[in-house]
């Protein structure tokens, strides 16, 4: 699915990444944690191609296809998602619109005629109940007016509507309170099949509980300092990242 | 001349608007209102004018087709300057309403708000004008179905045989509207020739005590078309009107809007959209006078420009002295998506009473990168989903329209328009 080999990335002149490596093969599930600016967020931009950093170093392949290559839009029509952190508001398109483009721009790539009418609502339809995602937020402008709630399910609804390949979730169960998150994390495991995979960026084992990824990794200062299984989210948990610190020799 | 193909009213104000206009001539970039066009500049080539009333034959039902049809509205022409009387619409209007040429309806209001401007370009149109149209609507009477006017520019067809000559129309509308009278009204200009046209249009429109008058102007004309037009609007009391102007497509266009609260309660929403890209000018000017108490003016006008594009929107609040309890908001939006497109904008308030809230702000930018990338995260082209952010963008303007099947056509127009299918009018020959 993807490979990642020594990716450096900066942004200006700060290098953020400084060497990632990271296999995810079909039906994985891996979570990411680490610190508050260890450049978790970073990968996930470097990943989907925001124009905002700039990779000096190393490659990354999606299923054969080389990904630093392809632009933004390309990548999404190759099948890649991101579940962004701070989803963005976009006053006057409604999600509908907006919906409606992302999917027959995708289908215009693979050669298809977009969607008829009829049968994009009714997947509207169908896709809104995996998040329960009010019928009325259909209709109003992208994410605007949107609660943090709301946005996040948002998020996961227009993964369900795009079925993506390789989801990556940057931090989707923060401002989360319990119910929504377990909307959240259902939502996702539901999408899940043996042929996709997903990444899961988060601060606490919670989500993690209810998604069950196979591997945890810890990044820090740009690199993956640590890979273990889900007990690693548990040992973080309880306490912190000082003791991970200790064992690569750092105060 | 000009005298035996107009009427009384009209060619009484002739005289002294000739005195005025040679006296200052045309005005000059260093005019405070004609700070951002060169209409002195724009006046400067030769234009024929048909001061001889040569017939134009064209049947509009035939030659031409508005971008804006079957919007079920009562359907009228106006040929250049004057008043299209051979294509009528079959249509029952309420009693004593009157929609026809200003020749031969123009009453004493004619010029009473216009005059009071000094504007030289007013002035020129006072004195060339020889018919437009005029409308009245009696008191308490509510005319449901919208009026539509098609403005069309068209030479005289002897002059096609010497060829490429410019045309001058000198337009002018005067608007009444009694006490508790109702009316729609819009206005489609259109250029059916490709040859150089300069229109100077003058409305007036009286608004009587809790009248309710919306007014649209949309322009879809061609890159050789100038249009100056003047437009001046007094409210009495409990009045309401709204104003949109919308300009498509355009050569050189300078709209200019006097609005004048004179009574108590009143209130006006006057917004503007432009579109514009290569070499396209549009200049913007609005005055509003808060003259009563309890008034509240509303103003948005948003610009998306491309190419090499220059836009202008000067915009001034008076709020005169004792005019309390005023209530307005002034807001200018500019998109420029090429470093070579040009926005000027000039927000004004002036206020002279204490007890006011008011409100004015502009900003001019590129599209939210934020949203764009986000887009493209979704597998939308940079280039849709700038045309997307564009069209949410002027939509804020159009969505305000509450004439709702022009709302929904001029939807469809502003995407055609983004998507460059609406590189000129499509009713035009040139299109064709």
């Amino acid at each position: 699915m993807l490979e990642v080999r020594n990716l450096h990335a900066r942004i200006g002149e700060k290098e953020i990444l400084k060497g990632i490596d990271l296999t995810i093969r079909d039906g994985e599930t891996h979570a990411i944690m680490g610190p508050n600016g260890s450049g978790k967020s970073t990968l996930s931009a470097v990943l989907v191609g925001n124009p905002l950093y700039e990779v000096t170093e190393g490659e990354a392949w999606f299923n054969g296809k080389n990904l630093l290559e392809l632009k933004p839009e390309e990548r999404a029509h190759e099948g890649l998602f991101l579940s962004f952190q701070y989803p963005v508001e976009i006053p006057g398109v409604s999600m509908t619109n907006f919906m409606k483009a992302a999917i027959n721009e995708r289908r215009k790539a693979q050669g298809l005629e977009p969607m008829n009418a009829a049968e994009f609502l009714k997947l509207m339809r169908e896709k809104r109940k995996v998040v329960e995602l009010d019928s009325k937020l259909a209709n109003r402008s992208v994410n605007e007016g949107f609660s943090g709630g709301e946005k996040k399910r948002n998020e996961i609804f227009q993964m369900a509507m795009l079925e993506p390949k390789l989801s990556i979730l940057d931090e989707t169960d923060s401002g989360l309170d319990v119910d929504a998150m377990r909307i959240v994390a259902e939502g996702v495991n539901k999408l899940q099949r043996p042929d996709t995979s997903c990444i899961v960026i988060t601060h606490y084992d919670r989500l993690l509980e209810m998604i069950r990824p196979q591997y945890v990794h810890v990044l820090y200062k740009g690199r993956i300092v640590k890979t273990g299984g889900p007990e690693l989210a548990k040992l973080i948990q309880e306490h912190g990242y000082d003791w991970i610190k200790e064992e690569i020799g750092e105060e | 001349m000009i005298c035996d193909h107009s009427s009384e009213v009209m060619n009484a104000q002739r005289d002294e608007a000739f005195r005025r206009f040679a006296s200052g001539g045309f005005p000059t970039r260093k005019v405070e209102r004609y700070k951002y066009t060169d209409v002195a500049n724009l006046f400067e080539p030769d234009y024929g004018l048909n001061l001889n009333r040569l017939d134009i034959p064209v049947d509009p039902y035939k030659a031409f087709r508005c971008d804006v049809p079957n919007l079920s509205t009562s359907l009228y022409f106006v040929v250049n300057d004057a008043f299209y009387s051979k294509a009528l619409p079959q249509v029952h209007l309420p009693e004593g309403v009157i929609i026809g040429s200003l020749r031969e309806h123009a009453s004493q209001h004619y010029n009473q708000l216009a005059v009071k401007d000094g504007d030289a370009v007013t002035d020129l149109n006072t004195m060339l004008t020889q018919d437009g149209l005029y409308v009245y609507v009696p008191r308490n009477v509510k005319v449901d179905r919208a009026i539509q006017i098609i403005n069309i520019l068209k030479a005289p067809p002897l002059w096609d045989k010497t060829g490429g000559e410019a045309l001058m129309a000198n337009r002018r509308v005067l608007i009444e509207l009694e006490e508790g009278a109702e009316l729609k009204l819009l206005f489609c200009d259109h250029t059916a020739d490709d040859r150089p046209f300069l229109t100077t249009q003058v409305i007036e429109a009286f608004v009587g005590e809790n009248a309710h008058l919306d007014l649209y102007c949309l322009e879809e004309t061609h890159a050789k078309n100038v249009r100056v037009s003047n437009v001046y609007i007094d409210q009495q009391r409990d009045s309401r009107v709204n104003h949109n102007v919308i300009t498509l497509h355009n050569g050189v266009t300078r709209n200019k809007l006097d609005l004048t609260l004179s009574g108590q309660g009143a209130e006006c929403g006057c917004y503007g959209c432009v579109i514009a890209d290569k070499q396209q000018h549009v200049d913007n000017n609005t005055l509003i006078t808060h003259r009563a108490t309890h008034c509240t003016s509303n103003e948005l006008y948003k610009y998306a420009l491309d190419g090499k594009a220059t836009g202008a929107f000067a915009g001034r609040v008076l709020v005169e002295h004792g005019a309390q309890k005023t209530t307005s908001q002034m807001t200018n939006q500019n998109l420029c998506a090429t470093k070579e497109a040009r926005m000027f904008t000039q927000p004004m308030l002036e206020i002279y009473a204490d007890d006011v809230k008011c409100a004015h702000g502009s900003t001019v930018g590129q599209l939210n990168d934020a949203a764009l990338f986000y887009m493209r995260q979704r597998g939308i082209s940079e280039q849709e989903a700038k045309t997307l952010l564009q069209q949410a963008f002027v939509n804020q303007v159009i969505d305000l329209i509450s004439l709702e099947p022009l709302r929904d056509r001029l939807h469809y127009l502003v995407e055609k328009r983004f998507r460059g299918e609406l590189s000129k009018c499509e009713g035009c020959k040139l299109c064709k």
